[in-house]
């Protein structure tokens, strides 16, 4: 191998991606784009779901609780229902996605028996933010009936305490307020330079076969792995340089709080874009046209990394044969190699297994793709 | 016109069923992604993997350690003696709730004050966090208040004040069991066929002005709205039949009801197939090559995708960007997929995305015809 063809081929790629500002569009502007397009749209809180009360006992009491759920910002109460038939429609067209029902005899069940229930009525089309709009409707009441309990036993002029028997104290780690995009923002770092990476390097074998400029690269004394390197080297550098843009975007202007490493931080990275570079590199080769082998890299790189990364949707939860799958996606170690970097602060100790997968996985692509170029013209 | 129409419709089914390649990828990465999002893509929460720690040794504690055990929720993963193992086990991700009975706990429980129950979440998944910290409050408060009910019982001695409770009962409409398939299967109908279609139509124009064929039929007596209609109409076909393809795997294979009149998805599909063919034609004007028309991708597609409603909810999003959803087809289809799935409604609920459906398909069709025109004489 001969460091002066290596060079060589360097120059001519770099020189191919200046003087192409379609390609240089596609490795800047595409991350930007990314990263406020999912920054800003991606978020599962819950805020401002459209609420509709269905009081049926219309009392002071009922008033009360239908007030606390006006105040809470989870919800945004729409005007109130008077019969099951509008409580069905309003379900049915989306205009409220809760619907709370106040039976009658609700505020006299207080009086009289020491308890009454209401209904919640959820739209479940969209199942995590059903869930979670019941969980803050449990909270809206729980804190109502906390009062009611408070206020009946001020009126008896009694000195006992209230109590709830088990109270739970919970204390969150690593991302203390529960902002989704706090999770959401490191995965978001790894899908960019998913797409970029394999996008950029899918390009180089494929064009080349494309414009009839093969049989002369062939012709030179290049070799295999000379070809290889030169070929990634550049993109690499703008890989790193979208990853600079990626995490000063997440840290700076997304604020996720960031308590590893840098060395850690870029270390990784470089590992996962030489993974994504080679994938890109491996299917430029075997499929000869650009379009072709742009839409496959992107299938291969994406779409794993969207899915099945633990990005979106947690790995524990899937089936167990998903959950296999996932250890042979690269997207999966990054992603927890990321979240333990931003959000838990996470000593080596604990980075040494993710890593030393990534390395491996990162050995073997390249080793792949070195092997995959042969110099014949079919 | 039509005889003509006719002959590069045939042209057209002839150069789709020469393109081998063309075919894989028509149907496989449909087919992959609903597997993904079949099995991989789940918002529900079961067996977290928690550890319970029980420092108070009484009767009391272990029936709440149990209640925790027996739950479907909530996986013990690792017997803990001390905190440190508990706080260990959450820092180095083996568990994801960690579960203490303090000591001193049934003390308190049978003084009648409230006994307090530690919990540690480890909360990088905010999401699975937030649904797990609801079930420890649903596990803990059903202990506590049947602890109190028995209590009175045998002991005829209540606890603190008469309890005035107020409970919630909640029901969930439309998908009882909250399975995240039945939400994410349907969507993909409208996700699939937008970049399938949008991707077929803006190469079918590209490739021929990249190959030169172009020039070609351009000499031939087609007129140009003859040439769009023989560009769009196997295209819209080829769409029915995607939508068709999933819809049947997906209610065979994963098994999501279908609720509602298919009259009505058909209209939704043609009014959504007319957008999607006019974005393809928009993109075929601007593109010279097929490398720009995969490159535009990123800039129409995926922002369509992203403000659709598909995985994230529209209502969450900043307030500019909500506005910008309603730019969106997929929006409004995926709102006609998703209650005709699974609410089973009718054009009387679902009139309104009808409306911005058709509204986007002619301003973009009239749209894009015009520019095509422009760009073939």
């Amino acid at each position: 191998m001969k460091w002066r063809r290596v060079r060589a081929i360097t120059i001519k790629e770099a020189l191919q991606i200046v003087r192409d500002p379609r390609s240089l569009m596609i490795a800047l502007l595409i991350p930007v784009l990314q990263m406020f397009l999912l920054g800003y749209g991606i978020s599962l809180d819950v805020k401002h779901l459209p609420l509709c009360i269905y009081d049926q006992d219309n009392t002071t009491q009922s008033h009360d609780l239908l007030h606390r759920f006006s105040a809470s910002p989870y919800f945004d109460t729409r005007p109130g229902l008077h019969n099951y038939a509008e409580v069905g429609r309003g379900l049915d067209t989306g205009n409220c996605r809760l619907v709370i029902v106040i039976p009658t005899g609700f505020s006299k069940g207080l009086a009289d028996n020491g308890g009454s229930t209401v209904q919640a009525l959820l739209d479940a089309t969209d199942t995590n933010t059903a869930s979670l709009a019941a969980n803050y409707a449990r909270a809206v009441i729980a804190g109502y009936s906390a009062q009611v309990q408070l206020d009946a036993i001020q009126s008896r002029g009694g000195q006992m305490q209230t109590v709830t028997p088990v109270e739970v104290r919970a204390r969150v780690w690593f991302n203390e307020d529960l902002i989704s995009r706090n999770f959401i923002i490191p995965g978001v770092v790894a899908m960019v330079m998913a797409i970029v990476g394999s996008q950029l390097s899918s390009l180089t074998i494929a064009r080349e076969w494309e414009r009839g400029t093969m049989e002369l690269l062939i012709s030179t004394p290049v070799q295999p792995m000379e070809l290889m390197l030169g070929k990634l080297l550049p993109y690499f550098a703008v890989g790193m340089l979208d990853a600079c843009i990626c995490l000063a975007l997440a840290m700076f202007w997304f604020d996720v709080p960031f308590r590893g490493t840098l060395i850690a931080l870029f270390f990784t990275t470089g590992l996962f874009l030489l993974v994504v570079l080679c994938i890109g590199y491996y299917v430029s080769v075997s499929i000869r046209s650009q379009v072709g082998a742009s839409q496959v890299a992107l299938i291969l790189t994406m779409l794993p990394t969207t899915l099945l990364s633990g990005f979106s949707f947690p790995i524990d939860q899937m089936p167990p044969v998903v959950q296999g799958v996932t250890y042979l996606i690269s997207g999966r170690y990054y992603v927890t190699l990321l979240k333990a970097l931003f959000l838990k602060g996470a000593p080596w100790s604990e980075l040494a297994a993710p890593i030393a997968c990534l390395t491996v996985y990162a050995a073997v692509m390249v080793v792949l793709a070195a092997r995959s170029f042969h110099k014949t013209l079919d | 016109m039509w005889g003509r129409v006719y002959q590069l419709l045939i042209k057209e089914f002839l150069q789709l069923k020469r393109d081998k390649s063309a075919r894989y990828r028509l149907f496989i990465p449909p087919l992959i992604q609903m597997l993904l999002f079949g099995y991989a893509a789940t918002f529900e929460v079961f067996n977290v993997a928690t550890v319970a720690l029980d420092q108070d040794h009484t009767q009391e504690s272990r029936a709440l350690v149990d209640a925790f055990v027996h739950s479907s929720r909530f996986h013990i993963v690792a017997n803990t003696t001390t905190r440190k193992q508990v706080q260990d086990a959450v820092e180095s991700s083996t568990a994801q709730v960690g579960i203490v009975v303090p000591q001193g706990f049934t003390e308190l429980l049978r003084k009648g004050q409230s006994a307090p129950l530690q919990v540690l979440v480890d909360g990088t998944n905010s999401n699975t966090a937030m649904i797990a910290l609801g079930y420890v409050g649903v596990i803990s408060g059903a202990y506590g208040q049947a602890y109190t009910l028995d209590l009175a019982q045998r002991t005829g001695r209540a606890l603190g004040a008469p309890i005035v409770k107020v409970t919630m009962q909640e029901r969930y409409w439309y998908n009882p069991n909250l399975n995240s398939r039945w939400f994410f299967v349907p969507g993909l109908i409208g996700t699939l066929c937008l970049v399938s279609i949008v991707n077929l139509t803006a190469f079918a124009i590209v490739r021929e002005r990249e190959v030169g064929t172009l020039e070609q039929i351009l000499v031939t007596p087609i007129q140009p709205i003859e040439f769009i209609l023989g560009k769009t109409i196997p295209f819209f076909l080829i769409g029915l039949i995607e939508v068709l393809l999933i819809a049947v795997v997906g209610m065979l294979w994963f098994q999501v009801p279908f609720k509602g009149n298919p009259l009505v998805l058909l209209l939704g599909t043609s009014l959504f197939l007319l957008c999607t063919l006019a974005i393809g034609l928009l993109i075929s004007t601007i593109c010279k090559t097929q490398q720009q028309a995969f490159a535009s991708n990123f800039f129409v597609l995926n922002p369509m995708f992203i403000l659709s409603g598909f995985s994230f909810p529209i209502s969450s999003m900043p307030e500019i960007l909500q506005w910008l959803t309603y730019l969106d087809p997929l929006r409004y289809f995926l709102v006609i997929i998703r209650d005709t799935y699974l609410k089973g409604v009718g054009m009387d609920v679902v009139w309104p995305q009808m409306l911005g459906l058709a509204a986007l398909g002619f301003v973009l069709f009239t749209f894009a015809v015009l520019r095509l025109r422009k760009s073939l004489d």
